[in-house]
């Protein structure tokens, strides 16, 4: 590839290629302090499907070791949003050292808070505004479970800010550590966030599984027990590799589906949602 | 109730876990999943002693639990032995 950026999120060590410079300087930019890794364990390319589509109308393909063969082509301008996909899909498909949970996380005394959900449910946006109240930001996408000693592994990679949560921090945030504005993606305007210093300086410190909240976004205030089995069934669902690691992921997840509380969380606003956290996170683990 | 005998892996093909009134069971051979209801554990712990048929199975059940009505037992094996069977975690030979 023309252009080549290297960055190491937590244990997974990336290699994105690209025949545009763009996307990759905004991606060096915002990953500034991220190490750089000598060996990559997953590759990333962002590649033209014609040659001229290089320079006329630019087209960004989406490929990798892993790749979805009928992915839509994004322009230019969301050419980072194209990486940070790959770089998911990437973990999506090909991780298999750890269980690997769609979920955000954050860590409080070497204890870990899990929040999953679906897509649209905030859990994204709770982790990233956790991450900037006193907690440790340890990712807004996947929560990495170790099949050995079931501890979480950060992985935190930029925060991908949606629609109304873009606002939250661009008022709150340095400048620097936001990336450009890119309106109407696939997924919506999309803006990515930086994580706080300490979440990339700790990313290869994990945290014992303490709390599992099932936030959902849109609703009058609620908290709800969940029996054991449906929350297992959940987390199935919210696996892209529970299936490929056979008994060892049933271990890890009936292993942290019986020792660590649950709760269901409905809110109607950020705000809320960060009460409720601070209260179930009082109530059940402090 | 059939007549027929019914089988299960030996227990060292299964991991099974208790989760608040169901149990996960990890097929090995199949790499599947599976959550059952009771009686169903019981059923494969009762098949550990050798193949049995249904009536053969009741009292087995009978005999190491005490299941409080009789009547409901039956049915309930009846569906529970179905359930493995769908699922591959019982079979007739």
């Amino acid at each position: 590839m023309r252009h080549e950026f290297r960055v190491q999120v937590g244990p997974a060590a990336f290699r994105i290629g690209s025949d545009w410079r763009q996307p990759l300087d905004h991606m060096a930019a915002l990953y500034t302090g991220y190490p750089e890794p000598d060996i990559p364990d997953f590759t990333v390319r962002l590649f033209a499907r014609r040659f001229w589509r290089r320079f006329l109308r630019p087209s960004v393909m989406i490929g990798g070791d892993y790749m979805l063969p009928d992915a839509a082509p994004l322009s230019l301008a969301h050419g980072m949003l194209g990486a940070e996909m790959g770089m998911n899909l990437q973990m999506a498909l090909g991780q298999r050292r750890y269980l690997l949970l769609h979920a955000s996380a954050v860590e409080r005394d070497a204890k870990a808070l899990l929040m999953t959900g679906e897509s649209g449910a905030g859990k994204s946006t709770l982790s990233a505004l956790l991450g900037e109240r006193g907690w440790r930001f340890m990712g807004d996408e996947f929560a990495l479970v170790d099949l050995e000693s079931g501890a979480i592994h950060p992985f935190p990679r930029l925060v991908s800010l949606k629609n109304e949560a873009i606002a939250l921090f661009e008022s709150s945030v340095d400048a620097s550590r936001l990336g450009p504005l890119m309106r109407d993606t696939p997924k919506g305007d999309i803006r990515h966030l930086r994580p706080p210093d300490d979440a990339v300086a700790k990313m290869h410190e994990p945290a014992r599984p303490a709390l599992l909240l099932f936030p959902r976004f849109g609703h009058a205030p609620d908290v709800r027990e969940i029996g054991q089995a449906e929350i297992f069934v959940r987390l199935t669902q919210a696996s892209t590799n529970y299936v490929t690691l056979g008994e060892a992921g049933f271990d890890a997840l009936s292993g942290l589906v019986t020792t660590v509380p649950s709760r269901a969380v409905d809110y109607s606003d950020t705000e809320s949602a960060v009460a409720s956290v601070e209260r179930l996170w009082a109530e059940l683990v402090a | 109730m059939t007549d027929a005998f019914y089988r299960a892996d030996p227990p060292e093909a299964r991991h099974m876990v208790m989760l608040d009134g169901v149990a996960l069971i990890f097929h090995r051979p199949s790499g599947l999943t599976h959550i059952v209801a009771p009686p169903a554990p019981q059923i494969l712990e009762a098949l550990e002693e050798g193949d049995a048929d249904a009536a053969a199975l009741l009292e087995r059940l009978q005999r190491d639990y005490d299941f409080s009505a009789a009547d409901d037992l039956a049915v309930a094996l009846d569906a529970r032995l179905a359930e493995l069977e769908t699922a591959g975690l019982v079979w007739r030979p």
